[in-house]
């Protein structure tokens, strides 16, 4: 402790757990709107992670909700945000902005897009898989030309109110933080477009490391051309994303409310590591540099030409980097906007713990959770394009084996 | 604290002579005389608290009433009673970062530079004021929850479990508080606390169990010096209405809007 805080902040209300809430959604959103490029934006290239782009975003989705669950001093108690919301409150619509994103669009985008198959692969399994595919195309089992092309144009639909329903999910948690006047860290009309951004930078860079390790794992050669696509908007997203986070940087210091010597303070000891050196060096500067050098982003071929082992290389290294310096981004939010004391006399101190329910363990676990639950969907529905081409054509050409082209 | 010799007053001139009358008297016309003093005695006693609110006549209606606090920062002497009758009163846990009400204690230099300090939220009183540097001039501040207007913890309450009351209390439901801890984070004066075992946010209630009762709160109850004054807003004849006409009062962060009703006369710009 420095300075004098009040005395009932001597407790840090808001732990890792609550770290992790906007962190596990940005990564929803953020995936989400990767899946939509190639659905709506036509961009080809990235079709190999479409579908697992989609898994990502419902595996972190029903975890996102488990942090802020295990936080709350009475989590039985949690339903009623659903039967009483105060309707002034922000946080009270997390519940229906969560169930819409959920049930809405991407339980619907992903059942579209995979009927076809499921019913397919109905037909080829035996035993418990079958009856469970078969639960799972909840009896629509048609598949001639017409509902085929019905449900991609459904697809094609959710996908275009999925796109602003992910803008609300992230957005709105931005909006959590940045509509508290109190606190002058948070407090910032740019807060929900900044998460915006460092959601989609968080998503796309997510779905990259995911698509290199599943296809080391599983011996299939890494789709140059999409990697290097991912690997632009990766850099396209961080550009935006840093441009607006300077802005709000500058904008502060420019402005020099009263708040900016104790906040000045804050960022020079306590969040030093987390968000000189974590956030803005190595989670963003390195990797924007290094994928401006490697990636084909500002022109058709890249600046510097590498062999595709090390190009690979290259965009894991930074999207891993990336991950970390987003993660950081929701540390410094959260934390950060708690380390200082609203009387804007002094500093505290975040001590995390190791154990208990909102200790670091529990809160890697959560982060791992996910990866459990994208990796279960897989083996039910395998998202590789080579799993939908093997399909045998059953009803000849007029089933439509091969999915409808994307020109779309 | 240096106490001051009482120096003799005209009233207690007044006392001297009527105990010398009182010398002469026989027994009966003693007790006639005290009989007659009664009411004067007790209604000094009970006038304050009268004039706090009208005394409950039967069932309380919070619409006839409208509480706000004022504090003289010049009278308050940092002794702690208010934070020890308020712990004692409402429950509250009597660890350091538990406060319905604390006493800030400001230290302000000759070269500008100002400490601010409240050890154990002022429970225990104050040591002497340490650091280096000239002082130019000290005080307290008593703070609490300001029960605003435009409460920012009622907007953020996802489920409604903190409201305002009809005469004008900010409350939290025990029983329907989820947890969240929002309504902390959104308090601009760091009111709020979490309560370690019941796991829900609490908080200043302005005595609420007493104040209908007819009471004051209790930390205006101790107050040796009057420092806090607690009463309607809306009446001409109330002490606090007679503090408010008589004193140019501020309240805490007027910038954020949140319209608090803990109103402060002979505020330091430094207090935040």
């Amino acid at each position: 402790m420095q300075g004098f805080i009040y005395p009932n902040e001597f407790e840090l209300h808001w732990g890792i757990l609550i770290v992790l809430y906007p962190y596990l959604t940005g990564l929803v959103a953020g995936a989400f709107i990767l899946a939509s490029l190639e659905r709506v934006f036509n961009v080809k290239e990235v079709q190999p992670t479409y579908r697992l782009a989609l898994l990502t975003a419902l595996a972190f989705l029903l975890v996102a909700p488990i942090p802020l669950l295990a936080h709350l001093g009475h989590p039985l108690r949690s339903y009623e945000i659903f039967l009483t919301p105060n309707r002034q409150s922000a946080m009270a619509m997390f519940g229906f902005v969560y169930a819409w994103y959920l049930m809405v669009v991407l339980l619907l985008e992903i059942w579209f897009d995979y009927r076809k198959d499921l019913v397919l692969w109905a037909r080829q399994a035996t035993g418990v898989r079958r009856w469970m595919y078969y639960a799972l195309t909840l009896g629509a089992t048609d598949l001639s030309k017409r509902s085929l092309r019905f449900d991609d144009r459904m697809g094609r639909w959710i996908t275009i109110i999925g796109i602003p329903s992910a803008f609300l999910l992230h957005g709105y948690v931005g909006f959590i933080f940045g509509s508290v006047k109190a606190n002058p860290w948070w407090s910032s009309v740019l807060m929900p477009v900044v998460f915006l951004f460092s959601a989609i930078v968080s998503g796309i860079a997510l779905v990259l490391i995911i698509y290199v390790f599943s296809s080391l794992l599983r011996w299939k050669p890494i789709d140059m051309q999409c990697a290097d696509k991912l690997a632009a908007f990766l850099f396209y997203a961080m550009v935006v994303d840093f441009s607006l986070e300077m802005l709000d940087f500058i904008h502060r210091l420019y402005e020099s409310e009263e708040s900016i010597e104790i906040l000045s303070r804050m960022i020079e000891s306590r969040l030093f590591v987390s968000l000189i050196v974590l956030q803005v060096v190595l989670g963003t500067l390195l990797p924007l540099v290094t994928l401006g050098l490697t990636a084909p982003a500002l022109s058709k071929k890249s600046v510097l030409v590498l062999p595709d082992e090390l190009k690979r290389l290259a965009y894991l290294g930074s999207a891993i980097l990336v991950q970390i310096g987003i993660f950081s981004i929701r540390y410094n939010v959260v934390i950060g906007g708690q380390l200082f004391s609203k009387s804007l006399r002094g500093l505290t101190v975040y001590k995390a713990e190791l154990l208990g329910i909102e200790g670091v363990l529990m809160a890697s676990a959560l982060l791992i959770l996910p990866l459990i639950i994208l990796w279960m969907l897989v083996k039910i529905l395998p998202p590789w394009p080579d799993a939908e081409a093997s399909l045998p054509t059953e009803e000849g050409g007029d089933t439509g084996v091969q999915r409808p082209a994307p020109a779309r | 604290m240096i106490s001051k010799e009482r120096e003799p007053t005209p009233q207690t001139d007044a006392l001297e002579k009527l105990q010398e009358k009182l010398k002469d008297v026989d027994r009966r016309e003693f007790l006639k005389a005290c009989s007659l003093l009664a009411p004067v005695l007790l209604g000094v006693i009970r006038v304050p608290i009268l004039e706090a609110q009208e005394v409950a006549s039967s069932e309380y209606d919070p619409t006839e009433h409208f509480y706000a606090m004022g504090i003289d920062v010049s009278k308050c002497i940092g002794c702690g009673q208010c934070v020890q009758a308020c712990k004692t009163e409402n429950d509250v846990p009597f660890e350091p970062e538990f406060f319905n009400t604390w006493v800030e204690r400001y230290v302000i230099r000759a070269d500008g530079e100002v400490d601010v300090d409240s050890p154990n939220g002022g429970l225990d009183g104050f040591p002497p004021p340490g650091g280096e540097g000239e002082i130019r001039r000290t005080f307290f501040v008593p703070k609490l929850c300001n029960h605003c207007a435009n409460p920012p913890c009622v907007q953020v309450c996802p489920v409604g479990a903190t409201f305002i009351t009809e005469d004008g209390v900010i409350l939290v439901d025990e029983s329907y508080c989820i947890g969240c801890r929002y309504c902390i984070q959104a308090c601009p004066y760091g009111a709020r606390w979490m309560h370690p075992e019941t796991h829900v946010a609490a908080k200043c209630t302005f005595c609420y169990h007493r104040v209908v009762d007819g009471l004051v709160p209790a930390c205006v109850e101790v107050c040796p010096t009057g420092a806090r004054i607690f009463g309607e807003v809306e009446q001409r004849v109330t002490p606090l209405a007679r503090f408010m006409r008589f004193n140019d009062v501020q309240v805490l962060k007027p910038h954020l809007n949140t319209k608090p009703k803990a109103y402060y006369a002979n505020l330091d710009g430094e207090v935040r």
